[in-house]
């Protein structure tokens, strides 16, 4: 998490801002309120805007749900073009003014760094719900809280599916995986591997990355397999996108020899890569991960408004 | 004349007060100075050498500011591009004051993010910021790092 230096006010904008102690502690705050889920009182009479300005009905409806169980009001922003945003008023102006009608603001953008900005503006908490390719912290949350209800988040063998290039929930995840000492198993079509980037950085950081030709060779090994969606555009044509999915399909019969513990994340939202059979398998958590979203997200809101 | 026996100052001629920064990589002057703000239109009275024989690194580019002291924040910009660099603060023809630059921790306002989404290239009224690792310029809005061809992203 980071501490504006001047205001003391914390802000939740990249994973990359927080120690693993502080990942513990709020995964452990989830933990505590997923026990007693229902309505609380801790945001009774805040008021929380959630600044949206692009698409995403599950992260704006999870974060809604997540204030509304702590007892909080949402005001929103849905879309670019109901803002003053379209007046050509800048996003600093924005935060700035929204800043003095809410207690905290959770901010999507399409613009990389958007919330980085936005917590030099304001003058409440901002919340960093996805800037455009960047971060998505509350997402990566959710993933670790998923895998610490089956496991410890220590020395797992986890192994990473698809996109791995342009798919930031799988950067994001492997970045705070690196405060656990995890193996990384990577698994991704030509042209679509992890950046060098962030292999380097991963290494410098004492994690260990191996990378595999097919999922059959690793996945009995492994106690976490993260799948992401490939998306038809990443590829040159129909063929070579066919051919690549197919490969990559997850079925029950390619589970067959799984570890016991073992279990399977996705973001959401999939398009082929899980057959549908898969779901009915105890190792599919991808629903349970996504139900995650509101513990998690209200450890989040609660831990910048009420422990300020 | 032979070159060698040329008195000192005489390729420009010396400043009574002012900043001499010298020991400039070569070809790199005009880029210095755009990365001190200086250009055309600005009001100091500059004197420019390029490509001037140096014992040090064989050769040199050295500017000349009159009547300008700069500060030691300023300076230390150039750290990217003139890293062997001296500054020599001058004060009634004499050098009054003289340091190296060293590369700043963080790089704010000099280079722009080569990721066109990064929201430090839209409209906003924020500068550029960097974060000065050894590995090259990490953005601090976005993250992207630049590592190759960093001169030719100053502003």
């Amino acid at each position: 998490m980071i501490t504006s230096r001047d205001s003391g006010i914390r802000h939740i904008i990249s994973i990359k801002d927080f120690s693993k102690e502080e990942i513990d502690t709020l995964l452990d705050k989830a933990e505590k309120i997923r026990s007693v889920l229902g309505i609380e009182h801790s945001l009774d009479g805040r008021i929380v805007a959630m600044l949206f300005f692009e698409p995403s009905t599950r992260t704006r409806m999870s974060f809604t749900s997540a204030l509304a169980r702590l007892g909080g009001t949402p005001i929103t922003i849905d879309s670019v073009e109901g803002s003053s945003i379209c007046k050509g008023e800048t996003l600093a102006d924005t935060i700035r003014v929204v800043s003095g009608y809410v207690d905290a603001i959770v901010l999507r953008h399409p613009r990389d760094g958007a919330a980085r900005l936005a917590s030099e503006f304001a003058s409440v908490p901002v919340i960093n719900a996805g800037d455009g390719a960047g971060q998505h912290p509350s997402q990566t949350l959710l993933d670790l809280y998923t895998i610490r209800q089956s496991m410890p988040l220590e020395k797992i063998e986890i192994g990473m599916l698809g996109d791995l290039r342009y798919g930031r929930t799988a950067h994001s995840l492997a970045y705070a995986l690196s405060h656990y000492n995890a193996t990384l198993h990577t698994l991704a079509p030509a042209g679509l591997e992890l950046p060098e980037g962030l292999t380097a950085e991963l290494r410098d950081r004492g994690m260990k990355i191996v990378e595999h030709e097919s999922l059959e060779e690793i996945v009995n090994d492994l106690d976490v397999l993260y799948v992401t969606r490939l998306q038809r555009e990443r590829f040159p044509d129909s063929a070579s996108f066919t051919n690549v999915a197919q490969s990559y399909r997850i079925t029950p019969e390619l589970l067959s020899g799984i570890k016991e513990n073992f279990i399977i994340l996705h973001p959401l939202p999939r398009a082929g890569e899980i057959d549908p059979r898969v779901d009915a398998l105890p190792c599919a958590r991808y629903f349970q991960q996504a139900r995650n979203g509101i513990p998690v997200r209200m450890a989040m809101l609660h831990e910048v408004i009420c422990d300020e | 004349m032979s070159e060698e026996e040329q008195p000192k100052g005489l390729r420009i001629s010396p400043i009574r007060d002012g900043t001499v920064i010298d020991h400039i990589s070569a070809g790199e002057a005009i880029n210095v100075l755009k990365i001190l703000g200086i250009t055309g239109t600005t009001d100091e009275e500059l004197s420019i050498a390029t490509n001037v024989n140096s014992g040090l690194t064989g050769r040199k580019d050295i500017v000349k500011i009159s009547n300008r002291e700069l500060r030691k924040e300023e300076v230390d910009r150039i750290a990217l591009i003139a890293p062997g660099a001296t500054i020599n603060i001058i004060r009634d023809y004499h050098v009054a004051d003289k340091k190296g630059v060293e590369i700043p921790d963080t790089l704010t306002g000099v280079v722009r993010c080569t990721n066109p989404a990064c929201i430090s290239n839209s409209n906003e009224p924020i500068e550029s910021r960097f974060e000065v690792l050894p590995e090259g310029l990490h953005c601090l809005y976005c993250d992207t790092l630049i590592s190759r061809d960093i001169t030719s992203h100053i502003i």
